[in-house]
């Protein structure tokens, strides 16, 4: 039998930087997929990135992950969301050719050390003294390992559904693991059905472009890796396309409207909940009776494919409903539909049942990341596959992996909401998840965790070398900026300052409004502008540092909190004074800290309290 | 196992009798080694109690009370000594010396009956300061304090203040959809509506006012009558009223309830220019400190001398010599009570105005602090332009709000909760 350390299951995006980063960590690894050509689809849109989203895919990149570097190999339309508001909101976007995004991470792992990639059908987990010990293949191969981790996304008892029509499998065309799906729910793990949806791939030839609103590519050169290519220097690869923007209409909610009974969403037969976030078409006209229209962006989805994405209307019509739909939209009139839409409904593992480790806490060993723990989107995916095989790698080799927490990752804030709170709906990242989203930005994600990823052994030597001369830049930027200049001096350069503000730091000159790098280019040096992306990151530092301040206490809470650990035995049901609610609130969750606890909802500061007091008792017990 | 802790839980001495508790698992094996034997559960007996040699520190009435059913919910012992110093100091040796005893922190056996689920959180802010309520203005302020008067309107501002971050946020994340690209017009006005309403409460007298009671200061210069009134006023000859100038040299304060007010009277030194006495000198500065931190002065000097706002009192109008006042607020003659009860009554209706009404809630300096930070971040978030930086505002009033439902519970709250306990309780 074929040994390995970590054996990843299923090469979507969550299992993709499973397996890489396991074996960036020197950990023998296997990545098991139905079909090794399919690694890296995107089985959705064509996109990487967006609000909160960005932030992910570029936390993943500082880890040295496979993501962002596939998505600017594949990316054939760039735009920077929330471009006008503060730049810790503001969310990177690529639009990739499918096809050139799956070869590049195909590529990337073929590169990869230490990874071996195995064709074939997951059918069961091989367990031994209660430890997950390897799986078998449904060809009766078996594959022994440390630890597994699953990444099955939709495929794990996926149905598809399509009007009437109801299809076995995880994506359309695909097998899905229903064998997999029957043994987990046999060992009595907490199961639920989540739902979501895509919308029909159109012909791009039969779209009427002249008659819409075009909508181009960002003219700035940002990438989202911040890891240049090496051959080619900083930029893009790909020529860059534009997208266009129509809207449904009255015409088009009426043919909708008329339907709904035979969407099986409505007809009762998906029970499952969707995504609030990303809803179908046929939800947005119910539950928005009143809107005379939504958008609905058409995204090419490769420079050599005529297939086109209308991002906005997911849906499970009958494919005659979604053909007679798309053509009341402006454009769209003569449009022809090359795959309808559907919705699958899945299974999904509770994962208040996980570790912060993404570790199941009842079966050591079985680490799940993606969709499998009730989230959507392949950036939430992506960066729940980089714990969890970060996790597993670091437990087999013995050494500590990164330590994230809600201050210095979205990861964190991620894994922390879904091992605390469980879901209700499919779990997609928002800014608004991250209470210290100031100093969480996309752009400063390198800055953030590239030394902690480096320390934990997960960062290959290209990337560690380019940090070191980062860094080297870093430190010399951070010195100009302490350059102290009266206002008198900026004053007879022309910028709009007071003369009788006295002598300040450049980087405290930056506060000011009109002040920008740019301005202060005069005493900042040439060299300063050398990495653009850098600059503007101190700039921000500086801006946004009043702010920063004032949530030190709350951070030293945090971390006082955090240091506390309750551990998975803590006898919640013997403290006295906690109600059966907030024991049963408590035992479910299992939270790994006193801090967790506290982010708990209904979890009552009475209860903390005694939590805490015994908490200390124990570790002084320990003592 | 936690150690066991020891306290005088009774008054200061010396008094007729002392009650030292003690609490924790070696609470049998003390009670043990003192008295020679364990008595009957919850039974009080005489017992002689011995030192390490054999000799006798006291005869004393003793209680063994094993848990969890006791104030901490652990095993506890009550020893009723002679309130004498010498005894108590040594029997309090004797328990310092026997293994695993200790003496009790500030709080601490009511932090033990917290963590043993004796009581709540709730009950135990509420708890601290039923324990200093001496007056009934006192005690219906505590009562609506822990019945939640505090905490429901935070409910409601936390509410709306979800709204209003709830709103931001969408504006952050949802920049995409058509309607929710721009904040509403409404947005600051509703910012500004709970500005005010915090700032309202903020207005309000603290709770403080009350445990301290309403300081009333009588000042003048020396040998003006100023601790005959005192003595008068707090009924007790507290301080030594002469007519020999300048006899109160340091500042004498004495707590009473009038109509079931706090009062905190304090009698200071006579204020004059020059002194070459230095303890004068010091008991000056200390009068000058009083009469900043008073809630009203009494001031029986010339007038029109005294601090603003303080009531001319005319004292002595049984001595001829004293020039009258033309304006004076009252006129009190010390001999023949003449005045004494007008001026308690105005006292009463003035003091009834600046403190709490019964019933009301008060904000304690904490809440108060809180507060206050709250309705400075929601300014703050009127004045950024950025929504960014507006929404990390309204997240730091949210924080305060939070903190004052105690929902971010430290180690550091609980000690300054508990910490106000004194030892022994």
């Amino acid at each position: 039998m074929d040994q390995f350390d970590i054996i990843v299951v299923g090469g979507g995006h969550a299992g993709v930087e499973a397996a890489a980063v396991a074996a960036r960590m020197g950990a023998r690894t296997a990545l098991v997929s139905f079909d090794l050509d399919a690694i890296g689809a995107m089985s959705c849109n064509p996109a990487i990135g967006g609000l909160g989203k960005g932030h992910l895919v570029r936390e993943v990149d500082a880890c040295d992950g496979i993501i962002a570097r596939a998505a600017d190999a594949g990316a054939i339309h760039y735009r920077m969301l929330n471009r006008s508001k503060g730049s810790a909101v503001q969310g990177p976007r690529v639009q990739a050719d499918r096809k050139r995004f799956k070869a590049a991470v195909q590529q990337l792992l073929r590169q990869q050390a230490s990874l071996t990639l195995v064709e074939g059908e997951a059918a069961a987990l091989r367990m031994s003294g209660g430890r997950v010990t390897g799986i078998e293949l449904s060809d009766g191969t078996g594959l022994a390992a440390q630890a597994v981790v699953l990444c099955t996304g939709t495929f794990l008892g996926g149905i598809l559904f399509r009007g009437e029509e109801r299809i076995v499998g995880g994506r359309i065309g695909e097998q899905s693991a229903q064998r997999l799906a029957v043994q987990l729910r046999e060992a009595s793990l907490p199961m639920a059905r989540l739902k979501t949806g895509t919308p029909p791939r159109l012909d791009g030839r039969t779209i009427d472009w002249a008659r819409l609103e075009e909508q181009p590519s960002d003219a700035e050169h940002w990438t989202m890796s911040a890891l240049p290519p090496k051959a080619r220097g900083p930029g893009r690869v790909l020529p860059q396309v534009f997208c266009a923007i129509t809207r449904t209409n009255t015409q088009s909610h009426d043919v909708i409207r008329a339907n709904l009974h035979r969407s099986p969403l409505f007809s009762g037969a998906i029970g499952a909940q969707g995504p609030r976030y990303c809803p179908s078409i046929e939800d947005k006209i119910h539950r928005f009776g009143d809107r005379d229209g939504h958008q609905v962006f058409l995204e090419p989805e490769g420079l050599d494919t005529h297939l086109v994405y209308p991002n906005g209307i997911s849906t499970s019509l009958p494919a005659d409903v979604q053909l007679a739909m798309l053509r009341t939209m402006e454009g769209l009139e003569q449009v022809e539909m090359v795959v309808p839409g559907y919705a699958v409904e899945y299974d999904h593992i509770d994962p208040r049942a996980l570790r912060s480790s993404l570790e199941l806490r009842d079966l050591p060993g079985l680490y799940c990341a993606g969709q499998i723990n009730g989230t959507t989107g392949y950036e939430e995916a992506a960066a729940q596959g980089l714990v969890a095989g970060m996790s597993a790698a670091a437990r087999v080799l013995g050494r500590d992996p990164i330590a994230l927490d809600r201050a210095n990752s979205y990861m964190a804030v991620m894994v922390d909401d879904l091992t605390l709170h469980g879901v209700s709906e499919p779990y997609r990242m928002l800014t608004a998840r991250a209470e210290y989203r100031l100093r969480l930005r996309a752009n400063n994600a390198t800055s953030r965790l590239t030394p902690l990823a480096i320390a934990a052994g997960c960062i290959g030597p290209e990337r560690a070398e380019w940090f070191g001369r980062r860094e080297a830049a870093r430190g010399q930027m951070n010195a100009a900026l302490d350059l102290a200049v009266t206002g008198h001096e900026l004053v007879s350069a022309g910028l709009p300052v007071r003369a009788d503000v006295g002598r300040l730091p450049l980087r405290e000159w930056l506060r000011f409004a009109g002040i920008d790098v740019v301005a202060l280019a005069p005493w900042l040096g040439s060299d300063f502008t050398q990495d653009p992306e850098l600059a503007a990151e101190l700039a921000e530092d500086a801006a946004y540092a009043p702010y920063l301040a004032r949530q030190e206490a709350e951070l030293a809470d945090l971390r006082a909190g955090e240091a506390l650990q309750l551990g998975d035995d803590f006898p919640y049901d013997q403290i006295p004074g906690l109600s059966r609610e907030m024991v049963e609130r408590l035992s479910k969750a299992r939270p790994a800290t006193l801090a967790a606890a506290g982010r708990l909802p209904g979890i009552t500061p009475a209860a903390l309290a005694a939590l805490l007091v015994h908490a200390r008792r124990r570790s002084d017990l320990a003592a | 196992m936690a150690d066991t802790i020891f306290a005088l839980s009774s008054g200061a001495p010396p008094a007729a009798i002392a009650v030292i508790r003690i609490s924790g698992p070696a609470a049998g094996t003390a009670l043990h080694a003192l008295a020679g034997r364990l008595p009957g559960d919850r039974r009080a007996v005489t017992a002689v109690l011995r030192d390490g040699n054999g000799a006798v520190l006291d005869r004393a009435l003793v209680l063994w009370l094993p848990g969890p059913q006791t104030a901490t919910g652990e095993d506890t012992a009550e020893l009723h000594l002679h309130g004498g110093r010498a005894v108590i100091s040594a029997v309090m040796d004797r328990l310092g010396e026997l293994p695993d005893l200790r003496a009790a922190e500030p709080g601490e056996f009511t932090r033990r009956a917290f963590a043993n689920g004796r009581i709540d959180l709730a009950e135990a802010e509420g708890l601290a300061d039923l324990l200093s309520a001496e007056t009934d203005l006192q005690r219906q302020a505590a009562l609506a304090r822990a019945g939640g008067a505090v905490s429901r309107p935070v409910e409601q501002w936390r509410e709306r203040l979800l709204e209003l971050s709830a709103t931001v946020e969408a504006v952050l994340d949802f920049a995409d959809e058509d309607d929710v690209a721009v904040l509403p017009g409404n947005f600051l006005k509703q910012i500004n509506a709970l500005w005010e309403e915090l700032k309202s409460w903020l207005a309000r007298p603290k709770a403080e006012a009350l445990r301290e009671g309403y300081r009333v200061v009588i000042a003048g210069p020396p040998n003006a009558g100023k601790s005959t009134l005192f003595n008068i006023l707090v009924q007790s000859e507290a301080a030594i009223a002469t007519p020999i100038a300048g006899t109160t040299r340091d500042v004498l304060t004495r707590p009473v309830g009038y109509a079931g007010i706090p009062f905190l009277f304090a009698d200071t030194a006579g204020l004059h220019d020059a002194t070459d006495d230095v303890v004068e000198a010091i008991g000056i500065e200390r009068a000058l400190e009083a009469l900043d931190r008073a809630d009203l002065v009494l001031w029986l000097g010339p007038e029109g001398e005294g601090p603003t706002g303080a009531w001319e009192i005319s004292a002595q109008s049984d001595r001829p010599q004293g020039a009258p006042k033309v304006q004076a607020r009252h006129r009190i003659s010390a001999v023949t009570g003449e005045g004494i009860d007008d001026l308690i009554a105005d006292l009463i209706e003035s003091a009834r105005q600046a403190l709490p009404k019964p019933g009301e809630a008060a904000l304690n300096q904490r809440q108060h602090d809180l507060l206050n930070e709250a309705a400075r971040a929601l300014r703050a978030a009127t004045e950024e332009a950025d929504p960014l930086l507006a929404a990390e505002a309204l997240r730091l009033a949210r924080v305060c709000f939070d903190g004052l439902l105690g929902r971010t519970t430290t180690e550091d709250m609980l000690d300054a909760l508990f910490g106000r306990f004194c030892i022994g309780k």
